[in-house]
């Protein structure tokens, strides 16, 4: 699907801005990326793509910025680096967040498809394959069960 | 093999005698901290969904201090989950409305050198000044702490921050990372292990490394570390004198080497703490607001440098004060370092987060300027999306706070 493009150090407070913390997922989500994007939260439709230049996801551990993100219905991240945190807390979420070096010819509007076992991004607007760094099989096993409350849901059971 | 702090915390918590950077281990973990945010209110439903218990309440503190004060419905239900999720889970270590958790953590005793452990915060890394590992995880991660008492890890690379000589009068530890992040970029430390050495680090008091650690997250590191020595010891009262350090010429990523003695005062322009140069850029900026507050920069030791700068001088502009836990607000009051900042025409408000994670009811208004000790200048993040917000030191906040404009702290000491 569709393709949102952002630029570099794109931080968890303009993902989940402070001032709505303290609400459910549903209104946070209402409220993401406004300041970088103020169509967005209203336009993305499920099966989107976000795309980010360097360091995506800067800053807090508030897990509510991924979540604000899968809410909304985004299927996967594309970054050519995303904050290690941030990072962390997609994947335990069950959001894919893929580290391309490529992530830079992507247009905003393009129609992407991924393939995350080989972690390769298919740019059907252009044909052109951008190949990912591939997730460790532990954490691809964790996504696929839907993330870690899924994943040790299973385990414990 | 010679192996850096890091490997060695790292090793110790996978059962292993070393380990190699870029492998993933498993990590038992010492401690997991959690405040009232990203805590119990978001714990409590997953364990019910799994059915699950606490691995060990004992290892477990908690710390209300982002809601606080609570100030409508939505914030006092949250204060009120945490403290009814803890005496359910029986987690004793509970500290409500005491500080700000990354200072009221050591302040408690719950750090020791060697130790591995997590916190539901980005300033985690805090802890990291104590030569523990400390790094910041969100809250579906916690829950897999909290019931497994484990975490995975790629094992990081260490980048060696390096500052001989001493800082110059003025300067401070504000100013290093200031001076760090805008150099080598928010994403400098690669989410790799960040370790503070050389003199000018030893010399600094203890609360003035946590800045260092605590600001490693604005680096981009997963940690910041800095070696054990006689100040860890003293200010945790410990008896132990058991050495943590990196072997001497353990390969590092990364090796900066600077002089401490030649950074002047810095300051972070909106909205980035990337957005970094020396103070005497910004002198012409007026400011409406000085900020001295958060856990990076209201400890003891920022309320000492303020006080320095404002004693027998009075704020031109509005000055806020919330100091960074209970007993260091108690601590400066003893020491009549409180009383100079009130003179000077300080308001005071609660030992919590405050206006730093914008969550409060004290926010920035439209266009509002100001200068701030805290650790972040996004736009919005402090209140008002309009609002111009410079990061520094507490000696440059304390300084432009009198002239009204961004001032050299060094011009108002000398």
């Amino acid at each position: 699907m569709k393709a949102w493009v952002f630029g570099d150090n794109i931080d968890t407070d303009a993902i989940a801005p402070g001032r709505y913390m303290k609400l459910g997922i549903e209104e946070i989500a209402m409220h993401c990326l406004e300041q970088v994007s103020p169509a967005f939260s209203s336009s993305v439709v499920k099966g989107d793509f976000v795309v980010g230049g360097r360091n995506f996801g800067t800053g807090s551990s508030r897990e509510q910025a991924p979540a604000a993100l899968k809410h909304l219905g985004v299927a996967a991240l594309i970054a050519e680096s995303f904050a290690g945190l941030f990072y962390r807390n997609a994947l335990n979420l069950g959001l894919p967040a893929l580290v391309c070096a490529n992530a830079r010819r992507i247009r905003s509007g393009d129609r992407l498809e991924m393939d995350l076992d080989s972690a390769v991004i298919l740019n059907k607007t252009n044909g052109e394959k951008l190949e990912c760094e591939p997730l460790p099989a532990h954490l691809v096993a964790m996504v696929r069960d839907g993330g870690l409350l899924a994943h040790l849901e299973k385990r414990l059971k | 093999m010679t192996q850096t702090l890091a490997q060695k915390l790292v090793a110790r918590a996978a059962g292993r005698s070393s380990v190699t950077p870029g492998e993933i281990v498993t990590c038992k973990v010492d401690l997991a901290m959690m405040h009232d945010s990203s805590g119990p209110r978001r714990i409590k439903p997953m364990l019910e969904r799994l059915g699950a218990k606490v691995w060990d309440a004992s290892k477990v503190v908690v710390i209300t201090d982002h809601y606080l004060p609570a100030y409508d419905e939505e914030s006092r239900n949250i204060i009120r989950i945490a403290r009814d999720w803890v005496r359910e889970a029986g987690v004793v270590n509970f500290y409500d409305a005491q500080g700000i958790c990354h200072v009221v953590l050591p302040e408690r005793g719950h750090l020791r050198p060697g130790m591995f452990a997590v916190g539901g915060d980005s300033h985690s890394p805090t802890g990291g000044a104590f030569a523990a590992y400390m790094f910041g995880i969100g809250a579906t991660e916690m829950l897999g702490v909290l019931v497994t008492g484990e975490i995975w890890l790629k094992v990081p690379h260490t980048i060696a921050i390096e500052f001989d000589g001493a800082l110059g009068a003025g300067v401070a530890a504000k100013d290093v990372m200031l001076f760090l992040i805008g150099r080598l970029g928010m994403d400098g430390g690669q989410y790799q292990a960040v370790e503070y050495r050389g003199a000018a680090i030893r010399k600094l008091p203890m609360q003035e490394r946590m800045t260092l650690c605590n600001m490693t997250a604005e680096l981009g590191g997963q940690t910041g570390l800095i070696a054990s020595d006689s100040v860890t010891q003293e200010f945790l009262k410990s008896g132990t004198n058991e050495a943590w350090d990196s072997d001497p010429g353990a390969p590092v990523l990364e090796h900066h080497r600077f002089n401490a003695g030649e950074l002047p005062p810095q300051v972070a322009a909106p909205h980035s703490p990337e957005n970094t140069k020396s103070v005497r850029e910004f002198q012409d900026v007026r400011v409406d607001l000085a900020y001295i507050g958060a856990c990076t920069g209201a400890k003891l030791e920022d309320l000492r440098m303020a006080a320095r700068v404002l004693k027998n001088r009075k704020s031109s502009v509005r000055l806020i004060v919330a100091p960074a836990s209970l007993r260091d607000q108690q601590a400066a009051e003893r020491e009549g370092t409180l009383q100079v900042l009130i003179d000077a025409g300080a308001e005071l408000l609660a030992n919590s987060c405050g206006m730093c994670a914008g969550y409060g009811e004290h926010l920035l208004a439209d266009n509002a300027v100001a200068i701030s000790s805290t650790a972040r200048n996004f736009k919005g993040r402090m209140g008002a999306a309009s609002a111009q917000v410079y990061l520094a030191s507490p000696y440059t906040v304390a300084a432009s706070a009198v002239t009204g404009r961004i001032s050299d702290p060094r011009d108002l000491l000398a």
